[in-house]
């Protein structure tokens, strides 16, 4: 029983890092909950999906199948936190100003939600196809004691959901000033750090040149496949022997989203308050 | 300053025309037989890329894992699979199906490369 507690919890975990972040990032957004909740049963059923295709999908691209649909589905994500982002960096100044915007707003918040409920649904897809051929094989394998195995999946679900309220619940604990800077910046690292997965995936089935295949190694030091391996590696790309281009996806999408937010904050309509725009000009 | 805008697809340009670690002709074959491996422990050469098959012979879902080379992939049963690894300095790496760690275990041993002739 322990040992399928601790392996369905080790991916839920990883999955629910990225949803606490998620609900932290778009806390005050109408009808969020529908929304994430959705993307939630979204990537649980495609994730069965998956599982059930799991042989076709192994045979496709000449055997590089899997590779391909993670990379495919890490990069959607990326793209969609990178529009929330640079949605957030706009909303963030409209919301400071006219009120009369909220309408619009609403409207562009829904898209923002749409693209935050997909990452969910990526998250969960990613990590969820696992569980789901993990308790598939348990049952058919029909030996003895499955029935406890299969609590030990469910308490390792019900341990990593707890994981992801948690750090929900200390996210929204900081003042509201301050939220959307911290979920801004989480968003970014985890951005980059799905990047970095991407391009470590590709380079790994040499998809893509490597730019060299291990920059250093930090395993001794920080195992990737500890505990806390893994929740850096979810919550920012940590890896303990990077390749090159990995290191240079994260740093780029970083980057990106980084110098992207300033822009469009820098080209968002200001409010009507000329003092402060003088203020803030150079 | 449209440092992102460019500064992607530049990336992105220069990312297909680095050039790659030579691959080894032969593939290193591993079999999943009764949630064990068979050979438990392969070899392979240190610096060149190489290729590791692996064949599920059982009845049920495996993943071929090893953070130490790097490798995470679902194989179904009666599946084979083939992941890239390496290049890797002489030791020992260790591998194993995580849907079955406690049996299903193995090593790939990089031996020192023998003084040239």
């Amino acid at each position: 029983m322990l040992a399928s507690l601790v392996i369905v919890f080790r991916e839920v975990f990883e999955a629910g890092l990225v949803v606490g972040i998620v609900l932290a990032a778009t806390q005050g957004v109408a009808a969020r909950g529908a929304w994430l909740a959705g993307g939630i049963a979204a990537g649980t059923l495609g994730a069965a999906l998956l599982a059930l295709f799991a042989g076709a999908v192994q045979s496709a691209f000449a055997g590089n199948g899997q590779e391909a649909f993670n990379a495919a589905i890490l990069i959607a994500a990326v793209l969609m936190l990178s529009w929330h982002q640079l949605w957030m960096a706009r909303h963030g100044r409209q919301m400071a100003g006219e009120m009369k915007a909220l309408g619009r707003e609403v409207a562009l918040g829904r898209r923002s939600l749409f693209a935050m409920a997909l990452v969910v649904a990526v998250a969960v897809l990613r990590e969820g196809a696992e569980v789901v051929l993990f308790l598939y094989g348990i049952a058919a394998s029909g030996h003895e004691g499955w029935g406890a195995l299969m609590l030990g999946g469910a308490l390792g679900v019900l341990l990593g959901a707890l994981v992801s309220f948690g750090l929900y619940r200390s996210l929204v604990a900081i003042p509201v000033a301050k939220l959307f800077t911290v979920t801004g910046w989480l968003i970014a690292l985890l951005a980059a750090g799905m990047a970095g997965q991407a391009a470590a995936i590709l380079a790994g089935a040499d998809l893509i040149p490597a730019w060299g295949y291990q920059l250093w190694d930090t395993s001794g030091l920080l195992p990737e496949d500890s505990i806390p391996g893994r929740a850096l590696h979810a919550l920012v790309g940590y890896a303990d022997r990077p390749m090159g281009v990995q290191l240079a996806a994260w740093l780029a999408v970083l980057a990106a989203l980084v110098v992207g937010a300033r822009q469009t904050r820098q080209a968002a309509p200001r409010p009507r308050q000329p003092s402060l725009l003088q203020r803030r000009s150079p | 300053m449209p440092i992102g805008r460019l500064g992607l697809p530049l990336l992105i340009a220069l990312a297909f025309a680095g050039s790659r670690a030579a691959l080894a002709a032969e593939p290193v074959v591993l079999m999943l037989k009764d949630h064990g491996f068979v050979p438990a422990e392969i070899q392979a050469p240190a610096g060149e890329r190489f290729r590791i098959e692996v064949t599920n012979q059982d009845g049920t879902p495996a993943e071929f894992e090893s953070s130490d080379l790097r490798a995470e992939k679902i194989i179904v049963p009666g599946g084979k699979i083939t992941v890239i690894a390496g290049p890797l300095k002489p030791g020992t790496y260790r591998f194993f199906d995580d849907y079955h760690p406690d049996t299903a275990k193995g090593v790939l041993i990089v031996p020192e490369r023998q003084a040239e002739k």
